[in-house]
């Protein structure tokens, strides 16, 4: 190994490499200060990114209200879970006699599931369906159903399906196990990384979901985080209603009292803080993830 | 005589029928394929034929298959109209910017990041620029709106002449406000391809410039981009598959639906869904959809020719 030279190159490399990675981790940072200012001195200051002085009125708020963050959040961890368990199941199902080479109808099967990653009707035919003949507008099941097979998600899983040894397979035929046997009591469990990398990306996808919402939702009760999230950004009155459950004039003069500013970012924080600092745990298998499926086959 | 052939004909028949009888293995692959089979027709392939409403006046009355024909009108009244320039050109305009910007800044940074031998630092580096590809484009537009906000945000605070500057409101720097997003929230993971490639490359080859007095840049340049420069043009070329679909989550939620900006967000995938949405024109959005998912398809497998003549191992299909 050489002994690491300090030049010129490699400090402004780091000064450059250090202000981006700053510019990807303030940014959160400046949405806790927000939160934790008090509203007369954001009025007067602006946001900052220290706040002035400490102050958690916005989040005595919530914990006061905290009906509808904690129903988006039950929305949102039960679509995440179902979601990923269903799909992950349903694909490992198709991916693993795909990967067989003793499956009649592989060519037919892959191109009948590659087909719906090159073309697809859009937005508006599948809104038609799902609206007007499956009657998913405010189900849950809208959040669920419509996405469980994903074409890549598939293809990544039976590559890697395929890098295990025929030999294992084989020798537990001999043993006169099914294919259901095979696939869950051997393939599978060689095949944890995948596996993982697929889940992570579908909880990431589901978790991060709104544009459901957006399509499918009225009912504030299926609202999912994100979603919330968006409609309070757009219109701050909305979360003011929410933090006030009193009828006439007395919830008038209460309105004009709550942290708006300040609020809407505790509410920010409280959603996305969490998975935000789950997630990046997980990096190595997101990375995977992209050069995985690279592979064809 | 006549016996024996019947015999024959009877034994052929079951050889016959034996080579098409599921055996069980093929009925337990028929049961494992089955609910992604129906979930893909039901979700996917079902829809494609409501396409045919993109040739319908649609009433809700009538139902899809029995609303009345009107051949081209939607296509007509759309590519007649200022919008279908307007969004395809900010689509694609758009998409061609991100490409070349992500591309370069995630070269760029992988090669600096390459050049840092400390693995402890790396990893920091690295960890914080993944970071934004977690956050949903509702969380980035918390941040954007931290910043830009005309009476409270950082930028408009901290720089005199920014004072009460309305940012929402002037579409000729969203654009570029767009272009910086994109990159902050994509640059970090796709780095990771290219830093993967330059870790592939074999140290002999920098030992062996170092002895000939290569300096720094001698050795990006004659060694360390040539060597990634197939996963460039391939990540690159795939990307160009795509230049028709925009990221519709970044340009619903970014601009905060101003309609000042309109002018310069406004993309297809957004366009859909406001005319399906809020104008309720079912043949006209269908219309778009399908020339969206056409146009596609196109691009798609011409792209993948290109892919697969300067690399056969990293086409698609």
């Amino acid at each position: 190994m050489k002994k690491y030279k300090l030049s010129i190159s490699r400090i402004i490399n780091n000064i450059i490499l250090i202000l981006f990675s700053l510019s990807c981790v303030l940014p959160f940072f400046l949405l806790i200060a927000i939160s934790l200012s008090n509203e007369t001195d954001i009025n007067s200051f602006g946001y900052k990114l220290f706040p002035v002085k400490l102050d958690f009125t916005a989040y005595s708020y919530i914990f006061k209200n905290p009906d509808g963050l904690i129903n988006a959040y039950e929305v949102t961890i039960f679509i995440t879970v179902a979601a990923t368990v269903l799909s992950l199941l349903v694909m490992s199902l198709v991916a693993y006699p795909l990967s067989r080479q003793n499956f009649r109808f592989k060519k037919s099967l892959s191109f009948y599931i590659f087909f719906t990653m090159l073309f697809s009707g859009g937005l508006v035919p599948s809104y038609i369906l799902n609206t007007q003949y499956l009657h998913l507008s405010d189900n849950i099941l809208v959040y669920i159903v419509p996405s469980l097979v994903s074409a890549w998600y598939i293809i990544i899983i039976r590559t890697f399906f395929k890098e295990i040894p025929a030999a294992l397979i084989e020798s537990a035929q001999l043993d006169g196990a099914g294919e259901f046997r095979i696939l869950f009591t051997i393939v599978l469990p060689l095949s944890k990384p995948v596996l993982a990398t697929v889940a992570l990306l579908t909880a990431l996808g589901k978790w991060n979901d709104w544009y459901n919402s957006l399509l499918y939702i009225t009912d504030e009760k299926l609202y999912t985080l994100q979603y919330l999230l968006q409609r309070i950004l757009m219109d701050l009155q909305l979360l003011k209603d929410n933090m006030v459950n009193m009828p006439g004039s007395a919830a008038d003069s209460m309105i004009m009292d709550i942290p708006g500013e300040s609020l809407r970012m505790a509410m920010a924080v409280l959603a996305a803080g969490p998975m935000i600092f789950v997630f990046p745990f997980f990096q190595k298998y997101f990375v995977r993830g992209l050069t995985v499926g690279s592979v064809k086959g | 005589m006549k016996q024996q052939s019947i015999f024959a004909e009877i034994k052929t028949s079951k050889t016959l029928r034996n080579k098409h009888k599921l055996n069980k293995r093929d009925i337990e692959f028929f049961l494992m394929i089955a609910p992604a089979v129906l979930l893909l027709l039901l979700f996917n392939y079902i829809p494609m034929t409501g396409l045919v409403l993109a040739f319908k006046n649609y009433r809700v009355a009538d139902g899809i298959f029995g609303s009345k024909f009107v051949g081209l009108k939607n296509f007509m009244f759309f590519f007649q109209s200022n919008d279908a320039w307007r969004i395809t050109r900010n689509t694609v305009g758009l998409n061609l910017m991100f490409i070349f910007i992500n591309v370069t800044f995630a070269v760029l940074f992988a090669l600096m990041l390459y050049d840092i031998k400390s693995r402890l630092v790396t990893k920091v580096y690295q960890t914080s620029m993944i970071l934004p590809h977690f956050f949903s484009w509702i969380i980035v537009s918390y941040m954007l709106y931290a910043l830009l906000n005309p009476r409270l945000g950082i930028i408009n605070n901290t720089f005199a002449q920014f004072k009460d500057y309305n940012w929402y409101g002037k579409p000729t720097l969203w654009p570029i406000i767009l272009a910086v997003v994109y990159v902050w929230k994509t640059a970090g993971i796709d780095l990771v391809i290219y830093y993967a490639g330059l870790m592939g490359v074999n140290h002999e080859f920098f030992e062996a410039a170092e002895l000939d007095g290569a300096n720094k840049f001698q050795k990006i340049w004659y060694i360390s981009l040539p060597s990634i420069l197939p996963l460039i043009m391939i990540m690159t070329i795939l990307k160009f598959g795509g230049i028709f679909r925009a990221d519709f989550g970044m340009f619903y939620s970014l601009p905060m639906n101003s309609t000042l900006l309109y002018p310069v967000t406004d993309v297809i995938d957004t366009y859909i869904f406001r005319a399906l949405k809020n104008v309720g024109d079912i043949g006209m959005s269908t219309a778009i959809g399908l020339f969206q998912s056409l146009v596609g398809l196109v691009m798609i497998i011409t792209v993948n020719k290109i892919a697969g003549k300067i690399e056969p191992d990293n086409t698609l299909f």
